[in-house]
């Protein structure tokens, strides 16, 4: 039902609408950074760093227009919910965009080095990964599909088993060869980034539960006893 | 509030859990108090105007010691239903109330019920001022002469008591002589309150005690409130509903005479259980 005040409604979907933008935005440098770091496209990474303040102008925009709803139209119920989840989930959008930024730095970085191809190959899937679990929760943001969204809330081990193996497989081939080191140490990062998205992928997902029910999800996500390398 | 029982009367009703939408179709949830909590217990209050029905089979509890809300659109009760928690109807041809409100075990519907003691035991403050055309220190002295016969100095002092706890005393020490109409209306509103509790009720309704009064006085009269909830159960009827989200520990929502939802404050703001309150603090009720 729309509010009496027609306004408010207009205002409440312009963050909206900001916000899915937001989170176009977000995927495609996320995939972009991962297509430049394994196919070590330099042009593209040039675009994905040069593209990140746009996701950084829109964070601002969308907590700007937050802050004078709640200002102006004292949201309560599930409109305070709405907005309070705007708030949450354009600030970790606007965390995937600085790390894709990151690896697209990382991939200039690592440009000259060589051998990349097989260091490189495993970063792909795991990005291919992460891409589709930030696509998913972006799709239950659009539909307001709460299932959607505790999928992805309940899958983001796979992402870290990933990450705990890229670990290990890295280390391999620095002993194996020290002229790789340099260049792993990037990738190390890169992983370590793309766990990191995958992570905020996850707190959208537990931001959109809690928008939509009203219900904090507290309860723990499967994880395993040993410290491992993504819980450092 | 931990002892509130947490289930709804109707349990089909239930909130919503994780993994649900918010359950929009759920009709009515009045959650339950502790029955040691209990102060007032309204129990299938019916109300009529002559032949209209202005309360449809209300059943709720006030709790002891704390502050409930009644909110709705103009016209949806509430300001009958706390007209009828001190009988205030009774003063008018052709309003009858049927059903039962348990005060302390006893039925204030009932024909036996002393009207003079249960307004002293229930007192109220309504919408608009309503000073005496007397001295700030009769104002507040009239209802205790009515019930009380006090020395000149504990009359004194009760009076200043009032106005303490009323938060007017620091404004109005030095010239309590002079007359209550010459206040301002913010004053005037908490001189009513200072008035009502220097009988020392168990109860206090408030109807819209704010309405009429400018933001500062308004802030100053919640402030009264929220501290006179230590020694008081207090029944508020509000429009604004910030007001109500701000002072109360229980609101209910009432829609067209009855009561459809009830329960704690913090959850009805956050997360209403039925559709129409959630409509109607939303601002989208059409």
């Amino acid at each position: 039902m729309e509010h009496t005040v027609r306004a408010y409604d207009a205002e409440l979907d312009a963050i909206t609408a900001e916000l899915a933008r937001m989170g176009g935005l977000a995927e495609a440098e996320v995939a972009d950074a991962i297509r430049a770091i394994a196919k070590l496209n330099m042009t593209l990474a040039q675009a994905v760093i040069e593209r990140d303040s746009a996701l950084d102008a829109l964070e601002i925009d969308i907590e700007q227009k937050a802050i004078r709803l709640i200002a102006l139209r004292q949201p309560v119920a599930d409109d305070l919910r709405r907005i309070v989840a705007a708030i949450k989930i354009s600030t970790d959008l606007e965390r995937c965009g600085d790390l894709a930024k990151n690896i697209a730095k990382r991939c200039l970085a690592i440009a000259d080095a060589k051998p990349a191809k097989p260091l490189t190959s495993s970063i792909e899937r795991m990005g291919e990964l992460v891409v589709l679990r930030l696509k998913e929760v972006l799709d239950a943001l659009a539909s307001r599909d709460v299932e959607r969204a505790d999928t992805v809330w309940r899958l983001d081990h796979e992402i870290d088993e990933h990450y705990d193996a890229i670990f290990r497989e890295l280390l391999t081939y620095m002993m194996g060869d020290p002229r790789t080191i340099a260049s792993c140490a990037h990738l190390l990062f890169v992983a370590k980034n793309l766990e990191r998205i995958g992570d905020h992928a996850t707190n959208i997902a537990e931001v959109l539960h809690y928008e939509i029910t009203g219900v904090m999800l507290t309860d723990q996500r499967p994880k395993s006893d040993a410290l491992t390398p993504h819980e450092y | 509030m931990t002892d509130l029982a947490p289930e709804p009367r109707a349990p089909e009703n239930a909130a919503a859990g994780p993994g649900t939408d918010i359950a929009p179709g759920t009709d009515t949830s009045i959650v339950s108090i502790d029955p040691e909590r209990i102060k007032i217990d309204i129990q299938n209050l019916d109300f009529f105007y002559g032949k209209g029905h202005a309360l449809k089979a209300v059943s709720m509890s006030v709790a002891h010691n704390s502050v409930t809300a009644l909110i709705g659109p103009s016209g949806c009760g509430k300001s009958t239903l706390l007209r009828t928690l001190n009988r205030m109807y009774g003063l008018y041809p052709g309003q009858r109330a049927t059903g039962r409100i348990m005060f302390d075990g006893e039925d204030i519907l009932g024909p036996r019920v002393n009207l003079s003691l249960l307004r002293a035991r229930i007192g109220m403050v309504f919408q608009k001022p309503t000073p005496f055309p007397m001295s700030i220190h009769d104002n507040v002295a009239f209802g205790v002469r009515l019930y009380e016969s006090l020395s000149r100095a504990d009359m004194h002092s009760r009076v200043e008591e009032a106005l303490r706890r009323a938060a007017l005393w620091d404004e109005v020490k030095d010239k309590l002589n002079t007359s209550g109409l010459g206040l301002s209306g913010g004053q005037q509103q908490r001189l009513c309150v200072a008035r009502c509790i220097a009988v020392r009720p168990e109860v206090l309704l408030l109807d819209e005690p704010t309405s009429a009064l400018d933001p500062i006085s308004s802030a100053r009269l919640e402030e009264t409130i929220t501290q006179l909830k230590s020694d008081y159960t207090i029944v508020i009827v509000t429009h604004n509903l910030g007001q109500a989200a701000r002072l109360s520990d229980y609101t209910g929502f009432m829609y067209l005479g009855e009561l459809v939802e009830f329960g704690e404050t913090g959850g009805m703001f956050t997360k209403p259980v039925t559709r129409r309150a959630s409509d109607y603090i939303t601002g989208r009720f059409g």
